[in-house]
């Protein structure tokens, strides 16, 4: 569900002042003289907002304030106040969760509720609607809504579409959704404007040209509000559009009701040093400790007296609390007594649990393999840490395969033992200049990395062929030499093809593996 | 001083009991054993310097691995530990990643490998499979010699493959021989194989020139060292001015036997 506050600022502005909506309309209420709200920018003030009396009179939001004065020497100016706006926005998003599990922002004045499998719980899509619009018009906002199966749609229909629209899931999106004008697509004004001088007005319009023609005009695909094809895909639901939805973070609370108002110092003592039990207690289970901590205490004539404490690291040691109060509580004065005492974090931070004997325990017996590999992966990346196991094929390169170092192997006939295999093998074969006496023969040296090793013993060839069922026709078969050279270095090459085989020129030689 | 009076006799000394300095290089007593494959060295940290265009060292490692488990198993129930292979980014560069089919039968489906990134990571992966008491052993694979393997971090890592009695062996490759804690250092290269059985003109066993240039317990010396699959053999080597061209031959005279046996 898509829901638009059409005048979002003027709204606010109201409530601020403690206007109801159109307060001395007839009359001479603030509200009903033209009014708008200005933001000051590089080129002098602009409007930013303007209540009805004011568009009625000719002003505009992007309109400079001294043009609109010419068109409406009468208008009151206010400064808007778009960062409050924001703050309210975000509030309303959090408000708005009654009616879905999540909601996102869509600034400057607009929000997104998943009401996915939520809408029976109001007795159906259009009661939905109608009691998100009754409850927000109680909030004295002017707002607009939609329901839609995507965010985009949702959106489009709330500005564009008939009142409180909502599209069918059974619906052709393409035919439901033609007749909006392109900005419902949420593109930058310039791609609009471009739009608008192709002459593609209407969303139909767009569906109407080849895809190719569109991707091919507008490049951008990293930024969605500059590429009308990938808004499309998103209004249609064929690409994924990740939102950020608005998390409300509640503050940890704690709190002691005094049977007896307390007058005494060592009595608050205890009371804080429980109630830094409870907030260390509350914290651990959310694994967060605290960098802000208030302390609010009631009198019983009616004073609130506060105290706060901020610290440099997220902490949540009772003592260690209670030990930095108590030098704050000093100039407190109790009057008649204190009856409430309330200790609230207003500034948390993630802290882990600590556990200071599991390093003192490794450190005597040695940890175990899967602590050890705990500690690998978590430094190196899980990439690092790995163990071969076989893998069915006759390919060298593919007769290994990584996994976790703990996971089972797979279960695997016994391999046979037939052939001579390196120790290590190359990542990546390396090229080798061989000089051979035929062809199809044994190599008497090879030069790799600039050194040269003349042969001694050779034995091969072992010709592998390619796996035909998994690559193209054209790879070439691979006959591999077993290889010592004079000092007793060992090698494992081979030579990519043969002469004449149809699949490309000379063969190439390569090293891939070596023996130990 | 107390050491001296009482020079180390019979069995072996403890190294870590041992003053540093006292036995060092070329063995300070002359009571010094000479080292033999299948002797109990208590030695846990092992350098071996090789060369990055050949595997004999991390072969060598391996060969010494088997060796050491062989000493280890009392038992008949077969060591399933996993072992680690740490390499850094360099040394997997240069010298490839370790194969699967290609690595003795009995530890091939123990091996973890860990591709660090930098150094520093391929040391702290060292020193974490150090302390784990469930690891076999660990081989590390360093390449060049990096500004983070300095005498410290090598010392620390001696005392903790000693404190857990898990068993190091770093190759170090294209290195020079700088300062180092380790209790063993070997130069490592490939040697010419023994002729094979079944094809003359095939590579036949593995094969290395080991050279034990610095060790605290042991006598420096030369071998030609081959794991044939049920023991580490171990033959004198000539020494580096000895011409000896038909060095293969000679090995093949001697058939499986090993001299330093006999």
């Amino acid at each position: 569900m898509a829901i638009w506050c059409t005048e979002l600022a003027i709204d606010r502005w109201r409530q601020v002042e403690g206007l109801s909506r159109g307060e001395g309309a007839l009359g001479d209420g603030p509200d009903a003289v033209p009014l708008a709200l200005i933001e000051d920018t590089a080129h002098g003030p602009r409007i930013a907002a303007a209540n009805r009396a004011a568009r009625a009179a000719g002003t505009a939001p992007p309109m400079r304030l001294a043009d609109a004065r010419t068109l409406c020497p009468t208008l009151v100016v206010h400064p808007a106040d778009p960062a409050g706006d924001l703050a309210f926005l975000e509030s309303l998003a959090l408000w708005a969760q009654r009616w879905g599990p999540w909601s996102a922002l869509d600034p400057p004045d607009g929000l997104l509720v998943d009401v996915t499998g939520v809408a029976h719980l109001f007795g159906g899509e259009r009661a939905l609607i109608a009691d998100a619009l009754d409850l927000l018009a109680r909030r004295g906002l002017s707002a607009r809504a939609a329901l839609a199966p995507t965010a985009g749609s949702a959106w489009a229909l709330a500005r564009h579409g008939p009142a409180a629209a909502i599209q069918p899931p059974e619906a052709d999106p393409r035919s439901f959704l033609a007749g909006l004008p392109v900005a419902a697509l949420r593109l930058d004004p310039d791609v609009i404007l471009l739009l608008r001088r192709l002459g593609l007005k209407r969303l139909g319009d767009l569906d109407g040209l080849a895809r190719e023609n569109l991707a091919r005009r507008f490049r951008n695909t990293r930024s969605a509000a500059a590429n009308p094809l990938l808004r499309l895909d998103q209004l249609f639901g064929l690409r994924p559009e990740p939102l950020l939805p608005v998390i409300g973070v509640p503050a940890p609370l704690v709190q002691r009701r005094l049977m007896e108002p307390i007058r005494h110092r060592p009595l608050l003592d205890q009371v804080v040093a429980d109630l830094a039990q409870d907030m260390a207690r509350l914290l651990e289970g959310l694994g967060q400790g605290a960098r802000r901590l208030e302390l609010g205490l009631w009198k019983v004539d009616g004073e609130v007296l506060l105290r706060r404490l901020e610290m440099a690291a997220a902490t949540r040691d009772p003592a260690h609390v209670c030990r930095l109060f108590a030098t704050r509580l000093d100039d407190l004065d109790a009057g008649f007594g204190i009856e409430l005492v309330r200790l609230r974090a207003s500034w948390t931070e993630p802290l882990l649990l600590a556990q200071a004997d599991l390093d003192a325990a490794a450190e005597r017996h040695g940890t175990s393999l899967a602590a050890c590999m705990d500690r690998l992966t978590v430094r190196l990346g899980a990439q690092a840490v790995r163990r071969p196991v076989p893998h069915a094929s006759h390919l060298p390169e593919r007769a290994q395969r990584w996994q976790p170092p703990l996971a089972d192997p797979p279960s695997l006939q016994e391999e046979l033992h037939f052939h001579h295999r390196p120790l290590k093998i190359l990542d990546n074969p390396e090229a080798v200049a061989v000089i051979y006496e035929t062809p199809d023969g044994l190599p008497r040296r090879f030069r790799w990395r600039g050194e040269v090793h003349e042969i001694a013993r050779a034995e091969g060839p072992e010709r592998i062929a390619p796996e035909w069922w998994r690559e193209r026709s054209t790879v070439r078969l691979r006959d591999y030499y077993r290889i010592e050279d004079q000092s007793g270095r060992r090698y494992w090459l081979y030579r990519h093809g043969m002469i004449g085989d149809g699949r490309g020129g000379a063969p190439e030689w390569f090293i891939q593996g070596l023996f130990a | 001083m107390i050491e001296h009076a009482h020079p180390p006799s019979t069995g072996m000394p403890d190294p870590v009991a041992l003053l540093p300095g006292l036995v060092r290089g070329l063995g300070a007593t002359g009571s010094a054993p000479h080292w033999q494959p299948g002797i109990a060295s208590n030695c846990r940290h092992v350098e071996l310097f090789a060369s990055a265009r050949d595997a004999a060292g991390a072969g060598l490692a391996l060969a010494f691995a088997r060796d050491f488990l062989r000493q280890e198993q009392v038992a008949e129930t077969p060591d399933r530990r996993p072992f680690l292979w740490v390499q850094d980014k360099a040394a997997l560069r240069l010298s490839g990643r370790p194969y699967l089919p290609g690595l003795p039968a009995q530890l091939r489906h123990r091996l973890i490998h860990v591709a660090a990134a930098t150094p520093e990571d391929a040391l702290f992966a060292l020193e974490e499979g150090l302390r784990c008491r469930d690891l076999a052993f660990v081989i590390g694979e360093l390449a060049g010699n990096p500004r983070a393997l300095d005498f410290t971090a090598s010392r620390r890592l001696s005392l903790a493959a000693e404190k857990h009695e898990v068993p190091l062996w770093l190759v170090r490759l294209d290195a020079r021989r700088d300062l180092g804690a380790a209790r063993m250092r070997w130069e490592v290269a490939a040697a010419p194989s023994p002729r094979s059985r079944w094809n003359p003109h095939a590579p036949g066993t593995s094969t290395w020139r080991a050279d034990l240039f610095r060790a605290h317990t042991f006598h420096p010396g030369q071998w030609n060292l081959r794991d044939d699959g049920a023991l580490l053999g171990a033959e004198p080597a000539f020494p580096q001015s000895d011409p000896a061209p038909d060095h293969g031959d000679l090995v093949h005279g001697t058939g499986d036997r090993s001299l330093a046996a006999g």
